[in-house]
C-alpha cells in the first residue's frame, strides 16, 4: 500500500497573493482549514473547493487543491454535479450569507435536503462586503447601510433554523475568533457523512465591524455564548454559573445554585426537536432576558443516506439487473423491419 | 357486401378530439403499425399546453397528423385526406386543412347541444345538419353508443368505458387501410397487463371498430398503401427527443465517459430526461435539479469532474442558463446544451414549434461569449447532431448548443439506424499525473485546436483553480491585464472558428449546385423545404435546397455554395434570424421568408412563395 506523504499546511497554500482586507475574519478561516486538512490522511489531489461570488468565494484561489470560483450563488449546484459523479472526492463549498441565502437560496436549501456528502463553510458577516456595504439577508432589521439610509426593513434569516427546516443532517456554528473551536467543528464536519453545514461568524472589519463582538470579546463572551457539547449540560456565564432548563417545551435560564444539576438540559445532537429550540436562541443580545448564542453542533443525523450514494447505487443496481448497456440493442429498440 | 380496394401512393390522416380523448395515443399506434408495415412516414402531434384543457372547447382540441406512403415522405402533409373528429370543436379547428372531398369520420355523440355550446356553435349551425359539410365524404358514427354497447358486460364504469372510444376509431381506420390490429393488441396487452378488465375492453372495442368497417355498408372503398421503396437496411420508427437521448448515450459509450444530464422539466424537452433516466445501466446519471440554473451548474460540476455533461431545456430555461453558459465558456470545459425550441418570447406557446432561439444561442450572454451551435433537421437527425454536439464539445473543450424544436422533437419518422461501430470515434484524453519535479501544470496551455487540457480532480500534481474571472493566458491565474483580456477574447472566438476544420462541408440537398434560386434552410423545416424544392424542380424551376446543420461556425464553403445562385432565400419559422446572421457574415442579399405561427411550413406555401420571388 502506498504510504501517504506527510502533508503540512504549506502544501495547501497556493502561490496566489491573498487579497482580503487586512484584519478580515476570512484569514482565520483560511488558516484553520489549512491546519485541519493536512491531518485528515487524504491526498491533496482529492480535495476540491468550490465557491460562488463574494469576498469568501476567493477562498479556493488560496488553497493549493483543485478549485472552482463559479458564479454567484451556484457553488452548491456545481458541487452537486461534481460530487454526484465523483463521490470519492472530498468536496467543500465556500459561501457567504448573501451567496448562500440571497442569490443562491434555492440551491442552498435543496443541497441540504438532498444530503450530498459535501462540506459547507458559510461565512456569515451579515453584510455585503465585495459590493461595498449593502445589507444582507442576515443583517439585523433597521441596519443603516449604503442601500438603506433609513434603515433596513428586511427581516433577517435565522440561518441555523433555515438549515434545520431544510432537512439538513449536520448543522453547526463556530466563529472566526476561536481557532480551536473552528478546527474542531471543521473536522467534525469533514467526518460527517452527508452535507455538513457550518455557519462561521466572520467579522467584516470594513463594512460591519464588531457585528459579533459580544460573542468574541473576552469581557462578554462567557456571558453571551453557549458552547454546546454533546452529552454535556448546557452551561454558560462568567463563572459557568448559569444553565438552560426545559420547562415543557419552553427553555428557561436558571442559576445553577438554584437547581439540581440533574435538571439542566443535557445537549443531545441527535434530537431534532431540541435542536430546533436551540436554533431559536437568536434574540438580540441587548434585550433583557435574552438567551446566550449557541455555538457547536446543533444537530447531526448520521444515518440518512447521501444523495451521491443513492444515485450511484441506482446505477449499480441497473447494471446488475439489466447488464451493462448494449448500445446497438438500445438503438434498435423492440420493433424493427428490414427493407431489401 | 363487397368493398373495392383502391391503391394510393400516400395518405394524410388527422385524428382530432378533445385533449382527453386519447388522440395522441391513437396516432402513435397508427404510426407504429404503418412503420412496421414498411411505409415511409412523418407525423405531427399538435396539442394544447394544458393537460386537460376545458372539455369540448376549441382550446382543448388535440390533433395528431400522420402522412404515410409508398413513396418518400418528407412532411406530415399540408392537408389531410381523412379527418377524424371526435367532437364539434375538433371539426371546427381542423376542417380548413381537410382536402376538398375528403373523408370526415364523425363521432355524432360529440355534436350534441352541449358540445355545440362549448365550441360556440349555434344550434342552427350544427355542421351535421346545416349543409356546411356538403361536398365532403361524411361518415357519421355514434362511437360513444357503440362503445358502450360493446362493453355493457365488461363490468367497467361509464367513465372507463368511454375512455375506450379512441380504440374504436383506430380499429375502423385500420380496417379502412387494410392494416392488422396485431401490433396495437400487443401494445394494449403490455400496457394494461395489470388490469385485465381494461385490457380486454380496449381490445374488444378495437376489434369492434374493425368489424364495423367490415360489416356496415358505410364504406364502399378500402385503401391500400404499399410499403415504400426505401434504401435497403434495418429500420425503426423514432421520435426526435428519443433520438437526441440515444445520440447523447452513443457519445457517452464511444467516448468512454459517463453521461450526466442536469435538467429541469420543461415542455417540449422533458422527454429527453424521461428517456435518459431509463438507461442508468449505461452509466447514465440524470439529475432533476431545483431549477434551470442548478441544472446547468450541476452539469458544469460534472464536466469539471470528467463526465460527458449535458443540460437540456427550451428557450425560457436557456434564458436562465445564460450566465452559466458564460462560465462554461470561461472555464473552457466541454458542455452540451440542448434547446428544444418552442414559440416565444417568455412562456409563449409552449407546445408549438418555432426557430426563434438562434440569436439567443449565438448572442444570449453578457460579454463576448461565442459558442459552437449545431441544429438537427429531422427526428432521426436529432441522433446525429446530438452525437456531433458531444464530439465537438469533448474534442474541443468547449460548450456546444444543439438546437432542435418541438416539431421534430415530437414528430416521428422511419430511421435506418447506424451501428455503433460505424460512428465516428470520439477521442478524449485527460491530462496526466505529474510529479513534484515536473514543470508547473499550466491549465490554459492550448493545443492546435486551441483547446486546453482537461485536468480532472483526483489527478496527482494537477491541482489548479479555475473560475469565471478573466484568465491569464497559459497559467489560468486571475488577470486584470488589459492586453491579456483582449487576447483571451480573441482566442475564445478563434477556438470556435477553428471547429470549422473539423466539421463536414456544406452540401446541396436537392437540385443543381448553381441556378436561379437557393433555398437555404436550417433545423426542422427540412422536410417541407425538401418537398417544395422537388415540386419546383419538377415544374422546371432552377431551384436548389441546402440545409445548414452546423450553425456556428458555419461550414467553410457555405459562402461559395451561396455564391453560385442568383438569389438566396432563407425560409425560417422566426422573424429572420439566420437571414440576419448570413447577411452580416457573407454580405449576401439573402431574402428572408418567415412564418411565425407556431406551426411548421406547408410545402405548398413554400412553393407559392418561391414562385412569387422568381416572378
Amino acid at each position: 500500500m502506498e504510504v501517504l506523504e506527510k502533508l503540512t499546511s504549506k502544501d495547501f497554500t497556493s502561490d496566489q497573493e491573498v487579497r482580503w482586507c487586512p484584519g478580515c475574519g476570512d484569514y482565520s478561516i483560511l488558516k484553520q482549514v489549512q491546519t485541519v486538512l493536512p491531518d485528515l490522511g487524504r491526498p491533496r489531489e482529492e480535495f476540491v473547493f468550490i465557491s460562488g461570488i463574494g469576498c469568501s468565494s476567493r477562498f479556493p484561489y488560496y488553497m493549493d487543491t483543485f478549485g472552482m470560483h463559479s458564479i454567484h450563488g451556484r457553488a452548491t449546484a456545481v458541487a452537486t454535479g461534481l460530487k454526484s459523479t465523483r463521490p470519492e472526492l472530498s468536496v467543500w463549498i465556500v459561501t457567504g450569507d448573501g451567496d448562500s441565502m440571497s442569490i443562491g437560496g434555492n440551491h442552498f436549501i435543496h443541497l441540504l435536503r438532498r444530503n450530498l456528502d459535501v462540506n459547507v463553510l458559510l461565512f456569515n458577516n451579515q453584510i455585503y462586503g465585495l459590493t461595498k456595504g449593502q445589507y444582507s439577508p442576515t443583517s439585523e432589521q433597521g441596519k443603516i447601510t449604503k442601500s438603506t439610509p433609513m434603515g433596513s426593513i428586511d427581516h433577517p434569516f435565522n440561518p441555523i433554523a433555515l438549515c434545520l427546516g431544510s432537512e439538513s443532517t449536520f448543522v453547526a456554528r463556530t466563529m472566526d475568533r476561536d481557532p480551536k473551536h473552528q478546527q474542531a467543528i471543521i473536522r467534525r464536519g469533514y467526518e460527517h457523512k452527508g452535507t455538513s453545514m457550518i455557519e462561521i461568524y466572520q467579522n467584516c472589519n470594513v463594512f460591519n465591524d464588531g457585528a459579533f463582538e459580544v460573542y468574541t470579546e473576552k469581557s462578554s463572551k462567557k456571558e453571551q455564548t453557549l458552547m454546546m457539547e454533546n452529552g454535556k449540560p448546557l452551561i454558560f456565564g462568567e463563572n459557568s454559573d448559569k444553565g438552560i432548563m426545559l420547562d415543557g417545551f419552553k427553555p428557561i435560564i436558571v442559576n445553577l445554585a438554584d437547581v439540581s444539576a440533574n435538571d439542566i438540559w443535557i445537549h443531545d445532537e441527535t434530537d431534532m426537536v431540541k435542536a430546533t429550540i436551540l436554533s431559536r436562541f437568536y434574540d438580540n443580545a441587548s434585550v433583557e432576558g435574552h438567551f446566550p448564542r449557541p455555538f457547536g453542533v446543533f444537530y447531526v443525523d448520521g444515518k440518512r443516506p447521501t444523495y451521491d450514494d443513492m444515485l450511484n447505487a441506482q446505477v449499480a443496481e441497473a447494471i446488475e439487473k439489466f447488464g451493462a448497456g448494449d448500445l446497438d440493442k438500445m438503438i434498435a429498440g423492440k420493433e424493427t423491419w428490414v427493407v431489401n | 357486401m363487397s368493398t373495392s380496394v383502391e391503391t394510393l401512393e400516400s395518405v394524410v390522416i388527422r385524428f382530432a378530439g378533445d385533449s382527453g380523448d386519447g388522440m395522441q395515443l391513437t396516432g402513435t399506434q397508427f404510426t407504429n403499425s404503418a412503420a412496421l408495415f414498411g411505409n415511409d412516414l412523418a407525423t405531427f402531434p399538435d396539442f394544447p399546453a394544458e393537460i386537460r384543457a376545458p372539455i369540448g372547447t376549441l382550446a382543448g382540441v388535440s390533433g395528431f397528423q400522420i402522412h404515410f406512403g409508398s413513396t418518400k415522405i418528407n412532411t406530415p402533409g399540408d392537408q389531410s385526406d381523412v379527418l377524424v373528429a371526435m367532437n364539434v370543436a375538433a371539426l371546427k379547428a381542423n376542417i380548413k386543412n381537410l382536402k376538398k372531398h375528403g373523408v370526415i369520420i364523425i363521432n355524432t355523440d360529440g355534436f350534441d347541444s352541449k358540445n355545440l355550446r362549448l365550441a360556440n356553435v349555434p344550434e342552427d349551425k350544427n355542421p351535421l345538419i346545416d349543409g356546411s359539410l356538403d361536398g365532403y365524404d361524411v361518415k357519421k358514427i355514434d362511437v360513444t353508443k357503440i362503445t358502450r354497447a360493446a362493453l355493457v358486460d365488461s363490468g367497467l364504469g361509464t367513465k372507463e368505458i368511454d375512455r375506450c372510444k379512441n380504440m374504436f376509431v383506430l380499429g375502423l381506420v385500420y380496417w379502412m387501410y387494410n392494416r392488422s390490429t396485431k401490433n396495437t393488441i400487443d401494445f394494449i396487452k403490455s400496457k394494461f397487463k395489470k388490469n385485465e378488465a381494461v385490457m380486454n375492453a380496449n381490445i374488444k372495442v378495437l376489434e369492434a371498430g374493425w368489424s364495423y368497417g367490415e360489416t356496415t355498408e358505410m364504406f364502399v372503398n378500402r385503401f391500400e398503401v404499399a410499403p415504400a421503396q426505401m434504401e435497403a437496411g434495418i429500420y425503426r420508427s423514432i421520435m426526435g427527443n428519443q433520438a437526441a437521448a440515444y445520440g447523447l448515450i452513443a457519445a457517452s459509450v464511444k467516448s468512454g465517459l459517463p453521461l450526466f444530464y442536469g435538467t429541469y422539466p420543461i415542455t417540449p424537452a422533458s422527454d429527453i430526461l424521461h428517456e435518459l433516466s431509463k438507461y442508468k445501466n449505461f452509466n447514465v446519471r440524470t439529475f432533476q435539479a431545483e431549477d434551470e440554473i442548478a441544472a446547468i451548474c450541476s452539469s458544469i460540476g460534472a464536466a469539471f469532474g470528467g463526465s460527458l455533461a449535458i443540460t437540456g431545456s427550451s428557450g425560457p430555461g436557456i434564458a436562465l442558463k445564460g450566465e452559466a453558459i458564460g462560465l462554461a465558456t470561461m472555464l473552457e470545459l466541454p458542455l452540451v446544451i440542448v434547446n428544444v425550441q418552442r414559440a416565444g418570447p417568455s412562456t409563449g406557446l409552449p407546445t408549438k414549434t418555432e426557430q426563434a432561439d438562434l440569436m439567443q444561442a449565438y448572442y444570449g450572454r453578457n460579454g463576448e461569449c461565442p459558442v459552437v451551435i449545431v441544429a438537427a433537421q429531422s427526428p432521426a437527425d436529432c441522433f446525429t447532431m446530438a452525437y456531433e454536439a458531444c464530439r465537438i464539445a469533448l474534442e474541443h473543450m468547449i460548450p456546444v448548443f444543439i438546437l432542435t424544436d418541438g416539431y421534430i422533437a415530437n414528430g416521428a419518422e422511419p430511421w435506418k439506424f447506424p451501428q455503433t461501430k460505424d460512428l465516428q470515434p470520439i477521442n478524449v484524453q485527460f491530462a496526466k499525473e505529474r510529479k513534484a519535479s515536473d514543470d508547473k501544470f499550466m491549465p490554459y496551455l492550448r493545443d492546435e485546436k486551441l483547446s486546453r487540457p482537461w485536468a480532472v480532480p483526483g489527478t496527482k500534481g494537477l491541482e489548479h483553480r479555475i473560475g469565471g474571472l478573466e484568465k491569464q493566458n497559459i497559467t489560468g491565474n486571475i488577470s486584470y491585464d488589459a492586453d491579456n483580456h483582449e487576447l483571451m477574447v480573441k482566442l475564445r472566438q478563434e477556438k470556435v472558428d477553428r471547429v470549422a476544420d473539423y466539421i463536414p462541408e456544406q452540401t446541396i440537398d436537392n437540385g443543381a449546385d448553381s441556378g436561379d434560386l437557393l433555398m437555404l434552410g436550417w433545423g426542422g423545416t427540412y422536410g417541407a423545404l425538401k418537398t417544395a424544392t422537388q415540386k419546383l424542380i419538377d415544374e422546371g424551376y432552377k431551384v436548389s435546397h441546402a440545409h445548414v446543420r452546423y450553425m456556428s461556425p458555419f461550414p467553410k464553403n457555405l459562402g461559395e455554395v451561396m455564391s453560385k445562385f442568383k438569389t438566396v432565400v432563407i425560409p425560417e419559422l422566426n422573424n429572420g434570424q439566420m437571414a440576419k446572421i448570413i447577411r452580416d457574415k457573407y454580405f449576401v442579399d439573402a431574402i428572408p421568408y418567415n412564418k411565425i405561427q407556431g406551426q411548421p411550413f406547408m410545402s405548398n406555401e413554400v412553393v407559392s412563395k418561391i414562385k412569387e420571388i422568381l416572378s
